[in-house]
């Protein structure tokens, strides 16, 4: 199989649907809220009433535009929404408002930084061949079977009908599963970033659907492309590209055909199962929406916009490695979620050191954060007190170890770390006539061991070292005490 | 009775709002049974009005500009808590939880809702005879139709039912139907009033307007339906003038174009062109200029129409499913079934054909020649008047080739049905306002319409013409005897 894999290229594209988290629908003031009971959000103009009409939320606008930027999209002076016309129930006025031959954004790229167990780390640079906005769905729930087909009779909730959405299609850039999950994540990334969505895959505010086929090499054309849909994490996006690439080397190795159809994920059974046949295109009557006028964006707007847009997570990965000088891992991990990037960028800004401050984030706060579902914005332990703690240990004022100690404390309550010290009696010794009073007194306690390590066996150093923490309560500062250690058994 | 008659009478109280209002419900009940204008009534509704109106008078409050009007409203006109029907099986018992934007401001203005009136089903048609409950009568010849779609509208006006009603106009559903009737109908400039409540046909066509018995009325209304509209994103945003400010300012100077090609049409009728071109000459009499104009796409309306128009109505017409709301066929055994079997059975054959029509027109391989190539057909038709009113201020027609014809004419014979818009069509295609006012009558004594054309917001304009005319002419002076005419 390894050797059939070789021979084979996956060509792998994404259409990712964004929920724009606007308070309002896309074109009416019906609440987005997500979670309520069915149809309490809905209004005249969510259910497709008679004599109702668009109108379209100029928030919606702004966050598709800061998006499309984000994505280093072209923003489009000039578009306009269209009709993309089929019967069905979730669908209220039986055609969605959509954009066809003119959308808000074409041509861009992201870069995504690849990170595979084993493997050499990698950029890719992926094409975006549009972004556009469009209405979600409602949602049909089957009585009697999770299918269509089976069910006794359907119910339908419009809570999400109406909710803006921004679709992001890749170029087919894409060559393997672990790169799709890259893609998929860095955009949630982004639009977290930007604030325009959640990005919440469970709730489907983000949802991936992947088109995929296979070739003999780069040069080749495409194979038979085969939908996928219903995957609800980065991993499971990764695994049914995996599944599926495998599948259809393996039906072309042993002389089977790929059909054109949508296929879904299967989470439980780890593969992939065809839904319905693709062969009949449909035909969706696009035409340009009456209802709606033209989109116009000033160049004055679109710059505005612009100047808006936040620190995105590659410039932010850019500059932690390039400028700051931590490792591509740290880099990464710092701007996974924007609120660490941000503490870890407020801590550096009080003048700590990246890389220690990088080191405790990373380390001990990530550790806490995570395991307690916290948010980098609402910890106790405010930036300015994380300098102060690395700061006290950078100037021997107490140990990493002690630094250790009260970091629970600190990050449960917050505060200085100067004052939890002094409150503790945890101060660093580093009196030396202290130090050189407690070390004679272990000398004088143990002379077979001084006369051993003046013999030669100097590993013993570490004995009394040990000695003297144990003595102090890890107080005492290291350096001085093996600088006076040193002194004293030498004479 | 007009508008401003009627203000006088309410506040020197020699009528109350309830008497008139009485006085309506008594000559519906009396004419409309062979007329069948109305689909319902709103009787109760109206008396507590007038009530309101009464006490108003009563304790010296500043009269709002149309208290007391008793107005109908087009059926396709949502109304909050009264049955909008689209003269449609499929909307039979729909009850609109909203109000209409140019209905609510009708209210707010004073006026009184007395009844809905028919129309074509969902608006298609020229003859009021495709509603799903019985045709609408002309009112000067039960025999004949009343014109359409706004057919119930125009016809309730011409007998008296009501002192005036709101129609749509969408190809000529508010003049045609007026100038069969004998009134009075304006279709504003595409924008100038809220479609926002009007059930869409065609949404890139639609616009209400009022029907009245004169000109001034007219201008009474549209003062107050006009405006912009938060809700509908076609709404244009521009100041509304005082429409009756320049009424009985005089043409001197006022040039106007008579477009050939309407003229030269082989399927206008000698009595109407003879009778259009007298309404000329009148208005060269009051200091106008008559012009010779070339409008070369003029008479490809119909043609860019009869595909623009079926395909928007085809997307709109979609949401009608059985799902949410309206008609739903029982006995169907899946999904699909029910949807396609609520549509067979809730929609009239027109309303079908139209849907077939549009939905064929934006087909994939078939968009481009038919619907893209009538948005450019409709571009050119938009420049030759754009053209024309380089070289004059207004444009004069016919309003429809004929006069109102017999009922059941053209029943088995669309396209026939479908010429009796050639007129009116352009304007709608350019989105320009116009206005159609009677001129004269037939052998027969049917109504002859005559159709004025100005630039886009150029209403004033137009009513000042139209008023002019009509004040000059006074046809209805020496009207015939209609069987339901006052």
């Amino acid at each position: 199989m390894t050797e059939a894999r070789n021979r084979w290229e996956a060509v792998i594209g994404l259409e990712t649907h964004v929920q724009l988290k606007t308070n309002s629908k896309i074109f009416t003031n019906a609440s987005t809220t997500f979670g309520d009971d069915p149809n309490t959000h809905i209004d005249p103009v969510v259910c497709g009433l008679p004599g109702t009409l668009p109108v379209m939320n100029q928030t919606v606008l702004e966050y598709a535009v800061k998006a499309a930027m984000a994505l280093n999209l072209k923003i489009a002076k000039h578009s306009k929404f269209d009709r993309k016309q089929y019967f069905y129930p979730d669908l209220p006025k039986n055609y969605q408002i959509s954009q066809y031959d003119e959308p808000i954004a074409e041509e861009g790229w992201i870069e995504v930084e690849v990170a595979e167990k084993g493997k050499t780390t990698y950029l890719k640079k992926i094409g975006i061949e549009r972004l556009h906005m469009e209405e979600d769905a409602g949602k049909l729930v089957h009585a009697g079977s999770d299918r269509l087909a089976g069910s006794t009779h359907s119910l339908v909730d419009y809570n999400r009908a109406g909710v803006a959405l921004a679709e992001i299609v890749s170029k087919p850039d894409i060559r393997t599963g672990r790169e799709a999950a890259e893609y998929a994540s860095e955009i949630r990334r982004i639009m977290r970033y930007l604030e325009v969505s959640d990005g919440n895959m469970q709730e489907g505010s983000l949802r991936c659907d992947v088109n995929i086929s296979v070739r003999q090499g780069p040069n080749a054309p495409f194979g038979t492309k085969v939908e996928i849909k219903n995957m609800n994490s980065f991993s499971a996006i990764q695994k049914a590209c995996e599944y599926e690439i495998k599948r259809q080397i393996n039906a072309y190795e042993t002389n089977q055909s790929i059909v054109q159809e949508t296929r879904l994920w299967d989470e439980s059974k780890q593969l992939t199962k065809s839904m319905r046949s693709k062969e009949g295109a449909s035909d969706y009557r696009y035409f340009p929406d009456p209802d709606l006028g033209p989109i116009e964006i000033s160049d004055e707007q679109r710059e505005l916009w612009r100047s808006e847009l936040p620190e995105l997570p590659c410039q932010k990965r850019h500059r932690y490695s390039e400028d700051l000088g931590l490792s591509q891992y740290d880099a990464r991990v710092l701007t996974d979620e924007k609120s660490m990037a941000d503490y870890f960028d407020a801590v550096i800004a009080e003048g700590t050191d990246p890389k220690i401050a990088a080191n405790w984030i990373t380390g001990d706060i990530a550790a806490y954060v995570n395991s307690n579902h916290l948010n980098y914005e609402k910890i106790p332990l405010k930036p300015i007190q994380l300098s102060e703690m690395i700061e006290l240990i950078q100037s021997g004022k107490i140990s990493g170890k002690i630094a250790k100690e009260i970091l629970p404390e600190l990050l449960k309550k917050g505060g200085s770390a100067t004052a939890l010290v002094e409150k503790r009696g945890l101060g660093m010794i580093s009196d030396p006539e202290e130090i050189e009073k407690i070390i004679l007194g272990i000398l004088h306690s143990n002379p077979n061991e001084v006369e051993a390590f003046k013999a030669g066996k100097k590993k013993l150093q570490g004995f009394f070292i040990g000695q003297l923490m144990k003595a102090t309560n890890g107080k005492a500062d290291p350096k001085l005490a093996n600088k006076i250690l040193n002194e004293k058994l030498s004479s | 009775m007009t508008i401003s008659k009627l203000r006088e009478k309410l506040k020197r109280r020699e009528i109350s709002a309830r008497e008139l209002v009485e006085e309506y419900i008594q000559r519906i009940s009396e004419v409309d049974p062979s007329i069948n204008a109305f689909l319902k009534v709103t009787s109760e509704k109206a008396l507590l009005e007038a009530d309101q109106i009464d006490k108003s008078v009563a304790s010296g409050n500043p009269l709002p500009p149309l208290a007391g009007v008793p107005i109908a409203i087009k059926d396709n006109l949502c109304t909050k808590g009264v049955r909008t029907t689209c003269s449609s099986r499929m909307l039979e018992n729909f009850v609109p939880p909203y109000e209409s934007t140019v209905t609510e401001r009708l209210w707010s203005a004073g006026a009184v809702l007395l009844g809905k009136t028919n129309l074509d089903e969902f608006a298609m048609g020229s003859s009021t005879e495709t509603s799903a409950f019985g045709a609408t009568s002309n009112p000067w010849n039960p025999s004949k139709v009343p014109g359409g779609s706004s057919g119930g509208s125009a016809a309730a006006v011409a007998s008296g039912e009501c002192l005036a009603a709101l129609g749509s106009d969408t190809g000529g559903s508010i003049r045609q139907p007026a100038s069969f009737c004998g009134v009075v109908g304006l279709k504003p400039t595409y924008g100038r009033v809220s479609r926002w409540g009007l059930v869409a046909f065609a949404s890139s066509l639609d616009q209400v307007g009022p029907f009245a018995n004169c000109v001034a009325d007219s201008a009474e209304l549209l003062n107050v339906i006009a405006g912009h509209d938060p809700r509908d994103s076609t709404s244009l945003n521009v100041p509304v003038p005082d429409y009756c400010a320049e009424l009985l300012k005089p043409l001197k100077g006022l040039r106007v174009g008579l477009i050939s090609q309407c003229f030269d049409q082989k399927g206008l009728a000698t009595n109407v062109k003879n009778s259009v071109l007298k309404a000329a000459s009148q208005l060269e009499v009051l200091g106008a200029e008559l012009i010779d104009i070339s409008c070369p796409r003029f008479n490809d309306g119909i043609a860019t129409y009869y595909v623009i128009a079926p395909s928007e109505a085809s997307s709109n017409l979609a949401r009608y499913d059985g799902v949410k709301y309206g008609f739903r066929s029982e006995g169907a055994e899946n999904l699909a079934e029910m949807m396609a079997a609520s549509r067979a059975g809730g929609f009239g054959s027109e309303v079908k054909r139209r849907i077939l029509i549009g939905t064929y027109a934006l087909s994939a391989g078939y968009v481009d020649a038919y619907y893209k190539k009538a948005q450019q057909v409709r571009t050119l038709i938009r420049r030759d008047f754009d053209n024309a009113f380089t070289q004059v201020d207004i444009l004069l027609t016919p309003t429809a080739p004929t006069t109102a014809f017999q009922a059941g004419a053209h029943s088995n014979d669309p396209l026939a049905m479908y010429l009796s818009d050639l007129l009116t069509i352009p304007a709608n295609l350019a989105g320009l306002p116009a206005i159609s006012l009677p001129c004269g009558f037939d052998e027969g004594g049917m109504p002859i319409g005559l159709q004025l054309i100005s630039n886009v917001l150029e209403e004033k304009r137009l009513l000042q013409v139209a008023y002019q005319y009509e004040q000059a002419a006074d046809v209805m002076k020496d009207r015939p005897k209609g069987e339901f005419i006052l």
